[in-house]
């Protein structure tokens, strides 16, 4: 089996000031195979793939590689693809202003003279056998998120990788889309390439892997056959407990009571980018959620109910009482908080500190003409680092140096800060570490205890049964189903789903 | 943004920002010093009209970067909130200072008069700022670009505002806001400098300007969804910038008691940007701090000084201030300072096992 | 999206959107025409004549191929404003070298091409390889070359140098694109060799952009450099390249300019770099980096002389209305590719929505 291994790392150590982000780790790879690596935040996933393509330099440790000669180093990520190493990262690593055909040329044309024909004919027929539906002459940039995912893995393919690192690949596609990729790569594994994929969804690791290394704190913790290997030990291996955290969480059923007027309602709401009108409304301390698959509306409604794009239609009323929403300060000003779906886009301001981070909302809030004194602002940000438990040297550090859950425990202080009557967290668990996931959704069902309304919204149904007791299922822009109380189960939404295709089609 | 691959994570603190302007007016200082200590030598002297005024370059150098400091403090603004920089600033400068003169030509030269055309030309160069800040928020195009439109033609409109003459001023009332007002031995414009800075203080310490305006200039997606008008933001600090162009403007004329369209204040933008840099702002917008442009203003002016103490020509100095600008942001290039840094690492890692060893 | 794709795909004929650098291109070129023609329904007369299209070249090739430079450093992602001041330093040192020097005309070539490539030289590497802002760096650069400028000649001077005077005379005739004047004779149209220089250059850069590796690494670069990076172009080499050869074409921009006036004085050129770099907005070249043609500025470059012309035949003498008008011009021009653009964009978000509705 020895002559299987394409790519071995042994005793890789790599330490920043202040961190030792990887320590004695080791890590083989096979021909043919999927391996996922898996770790929460701060495991040590990124430095080792950064290490392995050549963005940072080990300190300590040997790497090998099928083809070359003993040990190898890496100093750059041109180096690593001489070695046959190819990376596709989560953020697309490509040219939007490049055709298709140019992004997987571009940085490895050989002739200093470009022959387009050639090129375009040759990347034509790269893109047709991996079953890719673009154009070459296509500009990158009109293409759609996957097929840019796919493009980029396409280029890695045609320079002969041995080793296809995926960091994240499938985290902004949704489900149909993250399959074509699954199909790929089996198509890939079959034809001998190593693998190597980083995800946070677990059920893609189970659907795709064959082999699993977990890291946890920068150390590794093992390799495992993905058989012998059930979810809940995984899970177990990747925080370093049993997972009794989880099952803790219980949500009140019914908490709420229906008679009253509901705290927050619209009729035949609608936005420039949600165009098809919705009825909504919650009740005070109810947690909804809105369900469907990525691209199915679910933002754009609440991005729709916050007033964050240019509402076209609709009555809102909140707690009984006719209003208008039209933009987010209104909606701040009527107890409406919204966590968006993209923390780093929408979310962190990312050269300000910890501490101007958390009070922005509430500053805005308060007006252009009073600023919060220093020492007020900071007593609210100690106060959240605190209750929150945010890792944070200080309130001062900017925050783009926090790691993702952090990060995102930031933006809900921002918000928690305002006191809202009703909160919307769009994604509140995406890309963070398990151990913040469970504590942000003990947090949401704390929330409504003390009579918070709450919209959840998560692509991992899972997170949602837990958590709301009304779900509101969507599908092509338009809410085709309401599920409550013991309907609330994976299989009732699922089908709830499919069912609402059916209707489309009759 | 995307244009420049940034140094990842570590986060300048407050002080090594502000350390390359004044290691460069200390160095100029110095440099001064040994070459001739009477550079710092200020005499109390009699002016023309009989007041009795201080004398003597280091006067002259507060004197003189006056209108340089004030620009300077608006293009922080503007460069923290758009990401881009406001090219026309010498052309507005010269249709304020048009109107400000046309206003006054009008009459006898009373305070009133000199408020109301004080008045007039902030106005009408708020209403340039706004016009250059609307094309950069609401038609989203690039800073340089939206103010290359002024810049093109912004002298021509004063010279046609003034209708193609150079007219001139002359007061007692300007003298004082341009030179000395009498009984007080410092320079007026000095003064007005340390009233824009106290006035930019109180508006940051008041208001929200400066943490919005970084909000914006960071993230502006977030700061929409954040309750904040991130157009409105980015019109304001044109706005305000404009008022501090109408301030320079109105300096510049009373110095000199005359308008040039042609002359005044001509490449002033070029040396407020290069201020904004030198104070260790990123031009490309977001996080700033002006009191690091104010002490690179001086800085630009210190050089010009010294330079002009060397009797070098006006024409010449450009050259040696060029070389001078290289120096400094090669020292503050991220570069050469991570070069340094890792070189003082090697350095001090290496003597700490030497002390060990000793004790 | 993929779905779309796929469903256009077979039946479709291969038609693929058009990108955004021709969008842009199209635009100028439309505007140009349009203007033009407008001109001579108008005005009729001189700009019915191709001398007058001729003598806006022979007026502005330097500043063709200083926009040239320009739009290959933007479509990189960087700026030179340094570019007028390296003209007129060229211009000066090449004067006083034919002068007082006794140059040889082939001499004095070889320096302005040196000069420039010093200049380019210099500020592409402490743009590219220390991460200095260009703005500051190339701002300096215009400093230093205006202040050199003038410690070379305060004077104004003229060239005597005969072999230099006939290559400023050379002329290409072409006497069927000629008129006749008032008194009977035909006078053929004439094209001064800098044109003719421009033209090749503009040339030589729409195919080193176009079709060497050099070129489609700079709008790699311009268009994303962290991606770049990550696809193996040579981000800092890229960059430095595109200083040098901007460099490069202001040396050469700076011998035409003499060529068209045998005449060094400290202020030739100024305000150059504001043109060519309003030449190469209004030919579509974004500042932003990685959306540009080198064909664009040419036609910005016309644009911008034609707008002159009109200003001159429409009557308005008084010297403001030329850059008033170049203002409010370069004012519509920036909004409608601004609005052009942003609907471009909404476009395509709406796409991608109803594609999103469609695809499941």
């Amino acid at each position: 089996m020895q002559n299987d291994i394409v790519l071995s790392m042994k005793k890789i150590c790599k330490t920043f000031p202040g961190v030792r982000a990887l320590h004695d780790v080791d890590f083989t790879l096979r021909k043919g195979e999927i391996h996922a690596v898996m770790g929460e935040n701060g495991a040590g996933k990124s430095t080792l793939i950064k290490v392995l393509t050549g963005v940072y330099q080990k300190d300590s440790g040997t790497i090998n590689i099928e083809g070359a000669d003993g040990e190898i180093t890496i100093r750059s990520p041109q180096e690593a693809q001489k070695y046959g190493i190819s990376t596709v990262y989560q953020e697309i690593m490509l040219c939007p202003n490049l055709t298709v055909a140019e992004n997987i040329y571009i940085g490895r044309y050989k002739d200093p003279i470009i022959q387009w024909r050639k090129t375009y004919k040759e990347s034509g027929k790269i893109l047709e056998s991996l079953g890719i539906p673009a154009n070459p002459k296509q500009q990158l940039g009109s293409c759609s998120l996957a097929v840019q995912q796919m493009v980029a893995i396409a280029r890695a393919v045609d320079m002969d990788c041995k080793v296809l690192i995926l960091d994240e690949p499938t985290s902004s596609l949704d489900e149909k889309e993250v399959k074509m990729i699954f199909t790929l790569m089996r198509n890939l594994r079959s034809r001998g390439v190593g693998i190597l994929f980083v995800t946070h969804f677990l059920e893609q690791v189970y659907e795709v892997c064959d082999r699993i290394t977990v890291l946890r704190n920068g150390e590794l913790v093992g390799e495992y056959e993905i058989e012998s290997l059930p979810k809940v030990k995984l899970v177990e291996k990747m925080i370093g407990k049993t997972l009794d955290d989880l099952s803790l969480i219980h949500k009140k059923e019914e908490a709420y009571k229906e008679d009253t007027a509901p705290a927050y309602e619209a009729v035949g709401l609608s936005s420039n980018v949600c165009t098809n009108s919705f009825d909504f409304k919650i009740y005070k301390g109810e947690i909804n959620g809105f369900t469907g698959l990525l691209g199915s509306g679910r933002s754009e409604c609440v991005r729709a109910i916050f007033g964050a794009d240019k509402v076209s239609g609709g009555e809102v009323r909140i707690g009984g009482k006719k209003t208008r929403i039209n933009k987010p300060i209104e909606a701040m000003n009527k107890g409406i908080g919204y966590l968006p779906e993209d923390r780093k886009q929408d979310g962190i301001i990312e050269d300000l500190s910890v501490r101007e981070n958390i009070i922005l909302a509430l500053q805005v809030m308060k007006g252009f003409f009073k600023p919060f004194t220093r020492s007020e602002a900071e007593a609210y940000a100690n106060e959240f680092i605190k209750s929150l438990g945010i890792k944070t040297p200080s309130a001062d550090t900017p925050i783009k140096s926090l790691s993702g859950g952090n990060q995102q425990k930031v933006i809900l202080a921002r918000w928690l800060l305002t006191h809202p009557q009703y909160l919307i967290l769009d994604e509140p668990t995406r890309g963070i570490d398990i151990g913040t996931k469970v504590e942000i959704q003990k947090l949401v069902l704390k929330l409504a205890e003390e009579g918070v309304s709450v919209t959840f919204i998560s692509s991992e149904i899972e997170e949602m049964l837990r958590t709301c007791s009304r779900l509101i299922v969507m599908r092509d822009r338009s809410i085709v189903g309401e599920l409550r109380g013991d309907e609330i189960t994976q299989d009732k939404v699922m089908s709830t789903i499919a069912k609402g295709s059916e209707r489309d089609e009759e | 943004m995307k244009n420049d691959i940034r140094q990842s994570g570590r986060s300048r603190n407050d002080f090594t920002q502000l350390l390359i302007p004044i290691i460069a007016i200390v160095s100029l200082f110095v440099f001064n010093m040994l070459r001739d200590p009477s550079f710092f030598s200020i005499a109390l002297t009699v002016n023309n009209e009989g007041n009795y005024v201080l004398a003597g370059n280091l006067i002259s150098i507060l004197n003189s970067a006056s209108e340089l400091a004030i620009l300077a403090m608006g293009m922080t603004l503007v460069t923290s909130s758009s990401g881009g920089q406001d090219i026309s600033v010498g052309a507005t400068a010269a249709i304020a200072g048009s109107v400000f003169v046309s206003a006054l030509r009008n009459g006898n030269i009373t305070p009133p008069v000199v408020l109301l055309g004080f008045l007039a030309c902030c106005a009408v160069s708020i209403l340039v700022g706004a016009f250059n800040g609307v094309l950069v928020a609401v038609f989203k195009i690039q800073p340089m670009i939206a103010t290359l439109i002024l810049f093109t033609s912004g002298r021509s409109i004063a010279y046609w505002i003034n209708g193609g003459a150079t007219p001139t001023v002359s007061s007692p009332i300007i003298k004082a806001i341009g030179g000395f007002i009498p009984g007080v031995p410092v320079p007026t414009p000095v003064f007005i400098v340390i009233i824009c800075c106290l006035a930019f203080f109180l508006l940051f310490k008041w208001t929200n300007l400066g943490f919005y305006t970084q909000v914006v200039g960071i993230n502006q997606r977030a700061a929409h969804l954040n309750g904040i008008n991130s157009t409105w933001i980015k019109i304001l600090t044109f706005m305000i910038l404009g008022i501090c162009v109408a301030i320079a403007g109105c300096i510049r004329v009373s110095r000199l008691g005359l308008i040039n369209h042609e002359t005044i204040l001509a490449e002033i933008e070029m040396d407020a940007i290069l201020a904004v840099a030198i104070g260790g702002n990123a031009l490309s917008g977001g996080k700033f701090k002006m009191s690091g442009s104010l002490i690179g203003a001086y800085a630009i002016q210190a050089l010009t000084t010294t330079l002009y103490a060397m009797k070098v020509s006006s024409m010449e100095i450009k050259a040696y201030k060029a070389v001078v600008i290289i120096l400094m942001v090669f020292i503050g290039s991220p570069v050469v300072k991570d070069t340094t840094n890792r070189l003082l690492r090697k350095l001090t890692t290496k003597k700490i096992p030497a002390i060990i060893e000793r004790s | 999206m993929s779905r779309d794709a796929s469903r256009n795909m077979p039946g479709n004929t291969r038609r693929e959107p058009i990108s955004d650098t021709q969008l842009l291109l199209s635009i100028s070129i439309f505007v140009f025409i349009g203007m033009y023609a407008l001109a001579i329904i108008i005005w009729g007369g001189g700009f019915s004549r191709p001398q007058q299209l001729f003598d806006m070249l022979n007026n502005n090739a330097y500043l063709i191929i200083l926009s040239c430079g320009l739009t290959i450093v933007m479509i990189a992602g960087g700026i030179d404003i340094s570019v007028g001041g390296v003209t007129a330093l060229v211009v000066m040192a090449c004067v006083v070298g034919l002068e007082t020097q006794g140059q040889s005309v082939g001499a004095s070539m070889l320096m302005a091409v040196g000069i420039g490539l010093a200049f380019g030289v210099v500020q592409g590497y402490l743009v590219s390889y220390l991460n200095i802002q260009p703005f500051i760096v190339t701002l300096a650069g215009m400093f230093f070359a205006r202040g050199l400028t003038t410690i070379v000649s305060v004077e104004p001077r003229t060239v005597k140098n005969a072999a230099f005077l006939a290559l400023k005379d050379a002329r290409i005739e072409i006497p069927w694109l000629g008129y006749t004047a008032k008194n009977g004779s035909l006078i053929p149209g004439r094209i001064e060799g800098g044109v003719i220089v421009a033209l090749i250059l503009v040339a030589l850069v729409y195919i080193m952009l176009k079709r060497t590796r050099l070129g489609r690494n700079l709008y790699a670069v311009g268009g994303n450099a962290q991606s770049a990076l990550m696809l193996g172009v040579n981000v800092r080499r890229t960059r430095f390249m595109s200083y040098i050869i901007c460099g490069l074409l202001a040396g050469i921009g700076g011998f035409v300019f003499l060529t068209h006036t045998a005449a060094g004085n400290a202020t030739n050129a100024a305000g150059a770099e504001m043109n060519a770099i309003a030449s190469s907005i209004i030919g579509g070249t974004l500042l932003s980096g990685g959306v540009g043609n080198v064909i664009g500025s040419l036609f910005g470059t016309l644009i911008l002389s034609t707008i002159k012309s009109i200003v001159q035949a429409s009557g308005l003498r008084d010297p403001w209305w030329q850059s008033i008008t170049t203002g409010a011009m370069l004012c519509i021009f920036i909004l409608l590719q601004s609005i052009v653009l942003s609907n471009r964009s909404k476009g395509r978000l709406s796409r991608k929505l109803t594609r999103g509705a469609l695809g499941q």
